[in-house]
């Protein structure tokens, strides 16, 4: 009886999975099809999934055009150093917040809170005259600076946590041995608290990589922009080439891909802790 | 000394973050309210203090309630239907009747759209949205559907396109969240209520939702406050046309500062924007400290 009654139950779930599938994964999959179209065949009628035009040549399009290869190396160093300096400043302002009691405590903590709720548009008006003052508009460190009031929060609050719960004991091991509290942050707790740097640098380094609005507006030269504004950039373009486009699209999902599918569990682990931008 | 030496260590540790986000944050911040009541702000070499004007003349510009009012859609929509969608497909994923590994696929699956950047979700749909596009195609089997939809360039229906598809790439952040939710959920409330003849919908609405209500409210207050500062996508596909018809306040504030150089109104714009965010903000905070009692 029971078997019978729960078949048409896992039907009908069966088809609803199905059909969640190809709504999440259906635009995705009609990207990367298109990327390997030639152009001429992107609008064919009927839509194929795959045709005889099928090559890999905008993907050698996008990787030997030098212009677009540098919106990659941008992108890399300017995420490279936010998640470098996100963690080192994280973990000296986490220490500090699990190991000390001071005046001014929960007064520094709502400040780092509410970076969350602060709209990145507000921050971006006073920006222009900010970083245009200290010499830094059009360059790495303007990008660099200006996401780490983003990254910084989440890590610190991450950090805090993790440093939490570690025994004090440990450190105070170290302290008597003669070590400075220093010593004791570097040498014990940050090697114990890998898994949890892991996971939050792979989400500062999808936002470093993703983000859009402040890279639109402190950069202004060609050489300068990230990968984000050179797909938004193909898109101005008078003559659409939507096969390259496609191909850059792919390109430039790839790196976060790659973390996302082999760091799954500390992804998962760190969105379901909340508090993370997307 | 040592008492002296003991107390600012502390202080020393925090110095790199406190000097970014005094730099960063809190003189912006002050920037941004300044400028509101100032006239010409930046623009002119000594702009005059007008007071409250700017908010007088914020809140008779039509053009603003318009942008108020497609934020309000924007929001509203997206985020009950990432409620919706997001507590669907968790309850899905942690039924008994699939296998482990097709539920580890189809997790995997449905996070996806969530993991893209702005320009590429953009960039997918305009191509897939296109009058001779893919949907066009897919729409052309359905009954009395009008084949050549001009999607983002019709000002009927841009503002329901764009929250489609912020829908599309927003649920996953409440399927996750949700998910790790029911997981902690114990077994023995649905057998003791099972017991008590309690299966299916009564189970829901009478365990499941309860359980889950602290991780709704805190993920849709978050999400409440981060679409209510979107501007990525919808800049992307729609510039906030066709004819304003999908013009939000992050985009209303952008066009005034950075196309009319007007930082005054859009100082102004963005601290009304700043105070309703940090509104929801406080209630997000309070909500978060109950949950943890």
């Amino acid at each position: 009886m029971v078997g019978s009654y729960k078949k048409p139950v896992k039907v009908i779930l069966s088809i609803i999975l199905v059909i969640g599938g190809l709504f999440a994964g259906f635009p995705i999959i009609w990207m990367f099809c298109s990327s390997l179209k030639a152009n001429s065949a992107i609008f064919a009628w009927p839509p194929k999934f795959f045709d005889e035009t099928d090559s890999l040549a905008s993907y050698a399009a996008v990787l030997t055009d030098s212009s677009k290869m540098r919106f990659f190396l941008n992108s890399y160093i300017v995420a490279a150093c936010v998640v470098f300096l996100t963690l080192f400043i994280g973990i000296l302002a986490a220490y500090a917040f699990s190991r000390f009691d001071f005046p001014g405590k929960g007064l520094f903590n709502s400040l780092i809170v509410s970076v969350q709720a602060i709209p990145p548009i507000v921050l971006l008006i006073p920006y222009m005259g900010l970083i245009v003052a200290m010499h830094l508009f059009n360059t790495y460190f303007a990008l660099i600076l200006t996401y780490l009031v983003t990254t910084l929060p989440y890590c610190i609050l991450m950090m805090t946590g993790y440093f939490n719960t570690l025994s004090k004991e440990l450190d105070e091991a170290v302290m008597i041995d003669g070590g400075s509290r220093w010593k004791a942050l570097w040498s014990i707790l940050v090697p114990i608290s890998i898994p949890g740097m892991v996971s939050v640098g792979m989400y500062t380094f999808m936002q470093a990589w993703n983000e859009y609005l402040f890279a639109l507006t402190l950069t202004q030269t060609e050489n300068m922009r990230t990968v984000p504004i050179g797909i938004n950039l193909l898109m101005g373009q008078h003559a659409y080439d939507w096969s390259q486009m496609m191909a850059m699209s792919v390109l430039g999902s790839i790196p976060v891909l790659v973390l996302f599918i082999f760091f799954q569990k500390y992804f998962i682990a760190g969105m379901s802790s909340g508090g993370v931008k997307g | 000394m040592k008492s002296i030496g003991k107390s600012t260590t502390p202080y020393r540790y925090l110095i790199p973050t406190l000097a970014l986000l005094i730099v960063f944050l809190v003189i912006p911040i002050c920037m941004v309210v300044r400028y509101s009541f100032l006239d010409n702000a930046v623009v002119s070499p000594d702009p005059v203090f007008v007071g409250l004007e700017n908010y007088k003349t914020l809140f008779a510009d039509a053009q603003f309630w318009g942008a108020v009012k497609h934020t309000v859609i924007f929001v509203v929509v997206s985020v009950v239907a990432h409620l919706v969608i997001g507590m669907i497909f968790a309850m899905l994923l942690n039924t008994k009747y699939f296998k482990t590994r097709t539920k580890t696929i189809a997790r995997v699956i449905y996070i996806l759209p969530w993991v893209f950047t702005a320009s590429v979700v953009a960039i997918l749909w305009k191509l897939m949205l296109q009058p001779s596009g893919i949907v066009n195609y897919l729409l052309s089997f359905l009954p009395q559907v009008s084949q050549n939809t001009e999607w983002l360039s019709d000002q009927n229906i841009a503002l329901a396109v764009i929250c489609f598809i912020n829908i599309w790439c927003g649920y996953p952040f409440y399927m996750i969240s949700i998910l790790a939710g029911l997981q902690g959920i114990s077994e023995d409330l649905y057998e003791s209520a099972a017991l008590d003849g309690a299966t299916g919908a009564k189970s829901f609405i009478h365990i499941t939702i309860p359980q889950l209500k602290p991780i709704l409210i805190s993920i849709a207050m978050l999400d409440f406050i981060w679409t209510l500062q979107s501007f990525n996508v919808i800049w992307m596909l729609t510039g906030g046309g066709p004819v304003n018809a999908t013009e939000v306040l992050s985009i209303y504030i952008y066009k005034l500062v950075f196309q009319k150089l007007d930082y005054s109104m859009g100082g102004t714009t963005a601290t009304v924007l700043l105070i309703v965010c940090v509104i929801i903000a406080i209630f997000y905070v309070r909500q978060q400290k109950k949950v943890r009692e």
